[in-house]
């Protein structure tokens, strides 16, 4: 392992991070302690080594002191390496000759004991030391960035996205799971705080994506594989068969009308179960796109292969192909906005609350469904029996805040539970009493909302139900649901009976975004929804670049929040696809060519098919725009002659002894 | 360093997109660790070489710890799995080297596990603590001083 020492002079920065280092580790000594080391030639501690004035003192020192490798201690290169590198750029420095020393995320905040943390600090430094003099001058690529951009999740989240995109000029390709775009939102009657109709504040929006030209619409339809990088995904799409033609569809239900089943007997996906549907469906009046659908588990035609196909013979626009298969498109993006949504809690999972087993225990999403005039009930809140509730219990938190469910809070439930106690005293002048643990009303115009509420008779019980039983005690409780609760205010414990109770269920992962996590190679957070790359300042952006989250996919929010999300996310690719272009790190693999003995050994280990092997040459090559740089080809080379930049042999080797050997 | 007042060394090759990420996330949350982990950043855990591992045997290192993605979550799709097999192979070689089983982890620890990356530590340096220092590179010294006994005038050395 040798190097040109004579050439080599190191500039060695300490941050004092304000006190966050400093006040743990002693910058005085790190710095006293690295000044003696070979090939420094400055070494200095400063307040803030990120500031303008940290920067400029970098600057100063290189064209002063000639400096040509730089090492600054401070805090995770996560955060500041992209900051010193351009520093080194600015002034005529090659940035890769940077080596960075985490001494805050790894030493500071996670030691107490000084003198301890001191000595971790200067091994650390000492290997970055030791590390720099082996960096080599590495040059950017550059890769052209394709315009297209791909939507996941046709929500409130990924229409607004959309909208946003095609508004630029940008062509987006949409693709939504369901028969129809509007997600959740769709579902909803109105929307706290302002109780404006949901329908009529989506609706618009999910037109404007059917008329705008530059958006493609395909629902029904899964993103299966995603190949490529940032700038250039390659995407495939399965659009599974509607046995509708889109094209020729208008929507006017004559096939429904005459579909062999006369009666509606399958449980409607929309109205979750409450309501009916025929074979052939469109699953809500105001539906994009505004076509019939045939499910082909419930459809005579599928089911038996003989039907009189009545609703063939009904269109008269012939938009109904029995022939329609699976079809896989493939179609190339610069950019991915990731927008799939929540589901909500399963209520059964905890039985003390008897969903499922009583009747008129609803959740607070069929209950949206019921208030809601295209609902299963025309608007009419009845109970399963036909009679109209005079008392109601709204229990929130059902599967949040939970040491046995999920831990966190959903941030909806309080504001949804308050807008169903409003909707529901207005339906059916009914008795209402929410049992909540803690009130949560952050947002504009959301506390004013409770308070409201608080002058509308509504009770409200502090408290976590224990339980709802039909198993009364007093004659008054007879036919009723019992809510068991400790009302921890007045520390008594109650028994209050109503006709109808209502679990607000929290928000957790949809269904498949593990899966997709996989097929995007993007992260999840410990709750399971999609890990921001940085939880304050990067929280559309994710650890792959090119791909960003919006919404409730990347944990519970609200509508504004979500829409707030969708818009960034869209900013966020637009500025990525105007520079046109994407600059990727140079870390890629290199094989020293005459060493090379032609093993092959490396070429299955690659997981990008980025290594060949050159029959003529009797050796292998790679090829660099494949090439990710995780470098694991390098490890397995038994000649040692695969070099990842910025990760070579010598410079680990070295950076390992200088954590062993110092003094 | 004397026997008393000896601290287990501990060198951890932590991937950039899981692991690291989870010991900045512990740093982030102010969770409090053993500061005998020094770790080095690669970009996957399928970088970590063999070599690398002997490398900090030789030069003093008491336990090597190496963290990355879970099976199936690599940013490399699967470099893990690769890391898997190489250290499975590499921990049969270090046992009949007479290196204790527990000197040398895998951990798969994902970007938002904090708490893991402190109970990981924590628990590899008191069970290195336990083991007592290795001490490779000066058994380096008495084993030539004996080969040079042995083979008086050949230039044969154990450690270049």
């Amino acid at each position: 392992m040798s190097t040109n020492n004579k050439e080599i002079r190191i500039g060695f920065y300490i941050c004092h991070c304000g006190t966050n280092i400093a006040g743990v580790v002693d910058v005085d000594k790190i710095r006293e302690f690295i000044a003696k080391k070979d090939n420094v030639v400055v070494s200095r501690n400063y307040k803030y080594m990120c500031s303008d004035p940290g920067q400029e003192l970098i600057q100063k020192d290189i064209q002063e002191h000639r400096l040509n490798r730089i090492v600054v201690a401070s805090c995770s290169p996560l955060l500041h390496e992209k900051t010193f590198r351009n520093t080194l750029e600015k002034a005529g420095l090659n940035p890769f000759y940077l080596q960075m020393v985490n001494v805050r995320e790894h030493v500071a905040w996670v030691h107490s004991d000084n003198e301890k943390a001191t000595e971790k600090a200067k091994a650390l430094c000492n290997a970055a030391i030791n590390r720099v003099r082996y960096n080599k001058p590495l040059e950017k690529k550059r890769v052209p960035f394709h315009q297209d951009v791909l939507i996941i999740g046709g929500g409130i989240a990924g229409i607004h996205s959309a909208l946003i995109l095609a508004s630029a000029g940008k062509k987006v390709y949409l693709v939504e799971k369901k028969p129809t775009i509007g997600g959740h939102m769709a579902m909803f009657d109105k929307t706290f705080p302002t109780l404006d109709c949901a329908a009529c504040i989506l609706t618009p929006k999910m037109s404007a994506i059917k008329e705008n030209k530059n958006v493609v619409l395909w629902t029904n339809s899964e993103v299966i594989k995603v190949e490529g990088y940032v700038g250039n995904f390659k995407v495939t799409i399965k659009r599974n068969p509607r046995y509708v033609r889109e094209d020729l569809c208008i929507g006017c239900g004559q096939c429904i009308e005459s579909c062999s089943y006369k009666e509606a007997k399958y449980p409607d996906e929309f109205n979750l179960g409450l309501s009916k549907r025929k074979p052939i469906y469109i699953p809500f009046p105001q539906a994009i796109p505004n076509s019939a659908i045939i499910d082909d588990k419930t459809c005579i035609h599928f089911k038996m292969g003989k039907c009189k196909q009545m609703c063939l013979s009904a269109c008269e626009r012939n938009a109904i192909d029995f022939n329609q298969k699976e079809e896989l498109r493939e179609i190339q993006v610069g950019a991915i906005i990731v927008a799939t949504g929540f589901k909500i809690y399963d209520p059964q999972k905890e039985p003390e609350y008897g969903y499922g087993v009583y009747p008129n225990v609803y959740t607070s999403l069929e209950v949206e469904r019921l208030i809601n005039a295209s609902g299963p009930t025309a608007g009419e809140v009845i109970l399963r029996d036909g009679t109209k509730p005079k008392s109601i219990g709204i229990i929130h938190c059902i599967g949040s805040r939970s040491e046995k469910a999920n831990k966190w809070c959903s941030r909806v439930c309080c504001m949804y539970s308050l807008k169903l106690a409003y909707l529901l005293k207005k339906h059916t002048h009914a008795e209402i009493y929410n049992f909540y643990i803690d009130m949560r009303t952050p947002g504009k115009m959301y506390e004013e909302f409770y308070d409201r509420l608080l002058m509308e008779r509504v009770h409200f019980i502090r408290g976590k139900v224990a339980e709802v039983t039909d198993i009364s005690l007093v004659k008054e409780e007879e036919g009723k649901l019992i809510l068991r609760v400790e009302d921890t205010l007045a520390s008594v414990i109650r028994r209050i009976p109503v006709d109808m109770v209502v679990l607000s269920v929290g928000l957790e992962p949809s269904e498949d975004t593990q899966k997709l996590a996989h097929i995007l190679n993007i992260g999840l957070s410990a709750e399971g929804f999609f890990q921001e790359r940085h939880p304050k300042l990067a929280p559309v952006s994710t650890f792959s670049e090119g791909i960003f989250i919006a919404g409730c996919c990347q944990g519970p929010k609200d509508i504004p929040d979500t829409v707030a999300q969708a818009g960034a996310s869209a900013a966020e690719a637009m500025a990525m696809i105007d520079a046109g272009y994407f600059e990727i790190e140079p870390i890629t693999a290199h094989v020293l060519d005459e060493f090379c003995s032609g093993c092959k050994s490396c070429i299955n280990i690659c997981p990008y098919s980025a290594i060949s092997y050159d029959e003529s040459k009797k050796k292998v090559f790679v090829n660099e725009t494949l090439c990710k740089g995780c470098g694991t080809c390098s490890a397995t080379c038994p000649s040692g002659v695969m070099k990842q930049n910025l990760f070579e042999d010598d410079q680990i080797l070295n950076e390992i002894e200088g954590l062993l050997v110092y003094e | 360093m004397s026997e008393q007042n000896w601290e287990p060394k501990i060198i951890a090759f932590f991937c950039n997109w899981c692991t690291y990420t989870a010991a900045d996330l512990a740093g982030v949350s102010k969770l409090s660790y053993a500061p005998n982990v020094k770790i080095i950043r690669v970009m996957c855990s399928g970088r970590v070489d063999p070599q690398f591992v002997l490398y900090a045997f030789a030069n003093g290192a008491d336990g090597v710890l190496i963290g990355g993605c879970h099976p199936g979550d690599c940013h490399y799709s699967e470099g893990n799995y690769k890391t898997l097999r190489r250290i499975s192979l590499l921990k049969k070689m270090l046992t009949q080297f007479g290196i204790e089983d527990d000197r040398m982890r895998l951990e798969w620890i994902s970007g938002a596990e904090g708490e893991k990356v402190k109970t990981v530590i924590n628990e590899m340096t008191e069970n290195i603590r336990k083991l007592g220092p290795l001490n490779i590179p000066e058994k380096f010294i008495t084993w030539d001083r004996e080969l040079e006994k042995r083979n008086r005038g050949s230039e044969y050395k154990l450690r270049v």
